[in-house]
Order: C-alpha cells, then sequence, then structure tokens
C-alpha cells in the first residue's frame, strides 16, 4: 500500500504517548504526519510550541484552506474539527461536538480515508472515551492501514479498546514500536 | 459494491444532491467545504432510514416542507456562545469602540447570526460603552427559524455558566446576571438590549450588499466555503464597510487566501480584526 499521510490520535494520556513517538523518529519528515489530541476547552493550542523541541523538522498548528505538505507535522488546533477535503487541504469546522469532542478523531480520520482514499496509516492511542475507532474503521474498510496503541501500555485503555473491538486487523503496538515503524516509513 | 466504488457512487450522490437543492430551491451549498455537508445529509440519510443519498434527492425534491423543515436546518450551523473567544470582544472593546464613538452613529453587520447569542454580546458591550443608543445593529442570517430564536432572546440555563466566565474575561464591567432573568430552567435576556436590532434573511452566498457598515462581523461562517466563494463574501465585505470601518471573523479564519485581503489592515491577527484601508 502507498501511504500519502498518518494520522494520529489520541486522550486521555496521548501527549506523553506522541512525545515517546516523535522521539523515535529520526529520519526527515516524507510523509505528512496529522495529529489530533483532545485537549480541554481552551481556545489556544500550545501543542506546537511544546512539542518543537522533540522534533527535527517542521512542527505547526493546521490552517483552514491549507495545503497539506509532505515535510510537516500538523497538530489540530483545539475548539474546531479539523478536515481534510478531497484536494487534500485542511477545513476546520465549529459545529456540534462528536463523541462529546471538538475536534474528533472520527471526524478527521473519516474525511482523511476518503481524500487519500484508503492510501494512509491511522494510529488511534491511549485515551479514556471511544472516539477515533469508527475513524479508524473507516480507513480500514477504504484499503488503507491501522497501528493500535497496546491496551496494558496505554495510560488509559478505553479508547485502544473499542477500536480493537470493531476493527478486522489492526496491528497492535507500543508506542516505542510505533515510533520505529514511523521511522522506517521516512527512508 | 466492494468500499471504493460505494465511496465514489456516494461521491455522485453528493454532486446531485446539492444540484438538486440549487435547481430547485435556489439555495446553492455548492462552494461550501465538501466533508462537513456530507457529512450532514449522510447522517440524514441515518435518521431517515433511507437506504442512499438518492432517496433523499428524490424526497427533497417532492416535498418543499422536507426541505425547508429538515435539510435546511440540516445544512445549517448552529454552534455558538455568548462572547465566544472573550479576547476578541477584549479588543473590540479596546481597538475598536473607541474609533466607534467618534461617530454620530454607528451601523453593525452581524452576519451568520445564527441563535443571536453574538447579537446580545455585543449590545451588552456596546451598552457598558455608552453607545447602544447610537447604534443600528443588522442581524442577518439564511436560516429564518434561527432569527426567530434570536429574537426571543430565550436560552438554556446550563449555559450560562460558561457564559458568564466569558464575559468576564471579554472585560465585562458588570456583574453579567445582571442581563437576564432566570426562569426555571431557562434564562431570558433584556429585550432593551436588541431594540436597535433589525433581523434579516440574508444569504451571503446569494445576495448582495445592502449597507455601509462601520463594523462587520462573521465569525466561524467564512470558514464553511471554499477559497472560491470565501473570496467572493470577502469582496461583499469590503463593499459593505465604510472606508475605516472594521471586520472581524473567527479566530480560525483567514483572508490571506484572498485577494481582498490587500484592502484591509491587521489590526489583530490572533483575534482576527481588520480594518478596510482608507485609501484604495
Amino acid at each position: 500500500m502507498k501511504c500519502k499521510a498518518i494520522v494520529i490520535g489520541g486522550s486521555a494520556g496521548s501527549l506523553n504517548a506522541i512525545i515517546e513517538i516523535l522521539k523515535e523518529i529520526d529520519n526527515d519528515i516524507k510523509i505528512p504526519i496529522i495529529i489530533l489530541v483532545h485537549l480541554s476547552d481552551d481556545y489556544d493550542n500550545e501543542l506546537p510550541k511544546l512539542l518543537d523541541k522533540y522534533v527535527k523538522g517542521i512542527i505547526k498548528e493546521a490552517e483552514d484552506k491549507e495545503e497539506i505538505k509532505e515535510n510537516i507535522i500538523y497538530i489540530a488546533p483545539s475548539m474546531y474539527h479539523l478536515q481534510i477535503e478531497d484536494n487534500l487541504k485542511f477545513s476546520l469546522l465549529y459545529s456540534e461536538k462528536v463523541n462529546f469532542s471538538r475536534p474528533s478523531i472520527d471526524v478527521l480520520f473519516e474525511t482523511a480515508a476518503e481524500s487519500y482514499n484508503g492510501e494512509l496509516l491511522g494510529i488511534l492511542l491511549t485515551g479514556a472515551n471511544s472516539d477515533g475507532a469508527k475513524g479508524l474503521k473507516r480507513i480500514e474498510e477504504l484499503g488503507g492501514y491501522v497501528i493500535v496503541q497496546e491496551a496494558i501500555t496505554a495510560y488509559s485503555a478505553i479508547m485502544p479498546e473499542a477500536a480493537i473491538k470493531i476493527l478486522k486487523k489492526p496491528k497492535i503496538l507500543n508506542l516505542k514500536k510505533i515510533g520505529e515503524y514511523l521511522n522506517g516509513l521516512m527512508k | 459494491m466492494d468500499e471504493k466504488e460505494l465511496l465514489e457512487t456516494e461521491e455522485i450522490e453528493l454532486e446531485l444532491f446539492l444540484q438538486a437543492v440549487y435547481l430547485k430551491y435556489g439555495y446553492d451549498f455548492k462552494s461550501y467545504t465538501k466533508k462537513h455537508i456530507k457529512r450532514r445529509i449522510k447522517r440524514r440519510v441515518k435518521l431517515d432510514n433511507a437506504s442512499s443519498i438518492s432517496k433523499i434527492i428524490e424526497k427533497l425534491l417532492y416535498s418543499e416542507e422536507y426541505f425547508k423543515n429538515i435539510i435546511l436546518k440540516d445544512l445549517s450551523i448552529n454552534t455558538t456562545e455568548m462572547f465566544r473567544y472573550p479576547e476578541f470582544f477584549k479588543m473590540i472593546r479596546e481597538q475598536v469602540i473607541p474609533v466607534l464613538r467618534t461617530y454620530p452613529s454607528v451601523k453593525i453587520w452581524h452576519a451568520g447570526v445564527s441563535t443571536g447569542e453574538e447579537i446580545f454580546s455585543m449590545a451588552i458591550l456596546l451598552k457598558e460603552e455608552g453607545l447602544l443608543n447610537k447604534a443600528n445593529i443588522y442581524a442577518t442570517d439564511f436560516n429564518i427559524d434561527v432569527l426567530e430564536v434570536a429574537k426571543k432572546g430565550i436560552y438554556s440555563i446550563e449555559k450560562v455558566k460558561k457564559w458568564t466566565k466569558n464575559y468576564q474575561e471579554a472585560g465585562g464591567k458588570k456583574s453579567f446576571a445582571e442581563y437576564y432573568t432566570a426562569k426555571y430552567d431557562s434564562v431570558i435576556f433584556d429585550s432593551s438590549l436588541i431594540k436597535n436590532v433589525t433581523f434579516l434573511e440574508h444569504n451571503l452566498v446569494e445576495d448582495g450588499s445592502f449597507i455601509e457598515a462601520n463594523l462587520i462581523i462573521c465569525r466561524n461562517v467564512f470558514i464553511y466555503f471554499n477559497n472560491e466563494l470565501q473570496g467572493k463574501v470577502l469582496k461583499l465585505f469590503l463593499d459593505s464597510l465604510i472606508k475605516g470601518g472594521f471586520l472581524g471573523i473567527g479566530s480560525k479564519e483567514s483572508i490571506k487566501y484572498n485577494e481582498s485581503k490587500e484592502k484591509f489592515n491587521e489590526i489583530s491577527f490572533k483575534n482576527r480584526i481588520y480594518q478596510k484601508k482608507y485609501l484604495e
């Protein structure tokens, strides 16, 4: 399978998980990574600043109508849903919450799955609700690749378990392995 | 049909749906960002227990009631709150109000006001700054049902806690509770706040300019449009502002992909407040 993008979602405890993963990547970024972490309902997202020191290349907040570039790690802004349109540009949406979440991982994953026509990798990490499971399933349905964080290694196992339950053949890995896998993809 | 083929078919149905809505009722959603529209339509397919988008197309073509009462509402977004992104209102208070004060009367256009929370926010701010009586506010939306909600000013009491916090962060000068009366599980806002507000049906996609405003506020509407339509609407705002008039948009919205951006000065990038240049 061709992998044109990597989408990563997580909730409770996932900030540390993201750091663990990013630390493993020392090759240059060649496939865009789009990260969505549930945060408290705060207007400003400090994540790009916070994660910058763990990243070799460019990390920035995803902007409305921004074209997705291959060598960039994008962070979903807080308070808005993040979608990927068919022209592979981001769009933001201020609408009702999905799975009690805004941004919602399902919204990002489902739109990414369809816009990349299945040629992508979806990764779901630790979290205390079931957002992301359906989105990951959509990626799998369209022929994409899916990885779920090994539940026993997760800060909260609810999110990974919800996904594993409905997926056909997820790859289940711990954080270090996920990071190594991504690093391998960037070669 | 496998999932990929199904997806392709759905994309065709989505185009047909938008075309049907446009040809039959004149509402043009073709330039909205597709993913959001698709999500709403697929939700409707599920709620109606329909087997495909095509079935919904048939229904909307043959029943105006179904279109007006169901589909049109599905396609309009009404998520809003009072003093949303409080810093924006603080900046309006500090940077824009002093300029508005220099005019004998001011016109303000709130486009896409939905259920009116932003109208009340602005009215409260103007009242505290002593400008409410010389302001004429035009509140528009393409969905007339939401405007009816706005006119009543009745909201669920659950929301008030968040709004009070927002109000304080926005630099509110009083106690927020002075502006509403609580009754059972609702609050009703002081109707004198909106005595100078004119509520109008207006569709940013099709309708033209009707005003020369000192300030236009349109937050989180723009974001549903593709680049081309954004450009068209930004031009409409430009034409509807006096020279030196202000424009406030949503905190994640951007005018940077549009030609008309050259005609504006940036007052606050973070809060997305712009001022139309005095010179062409």
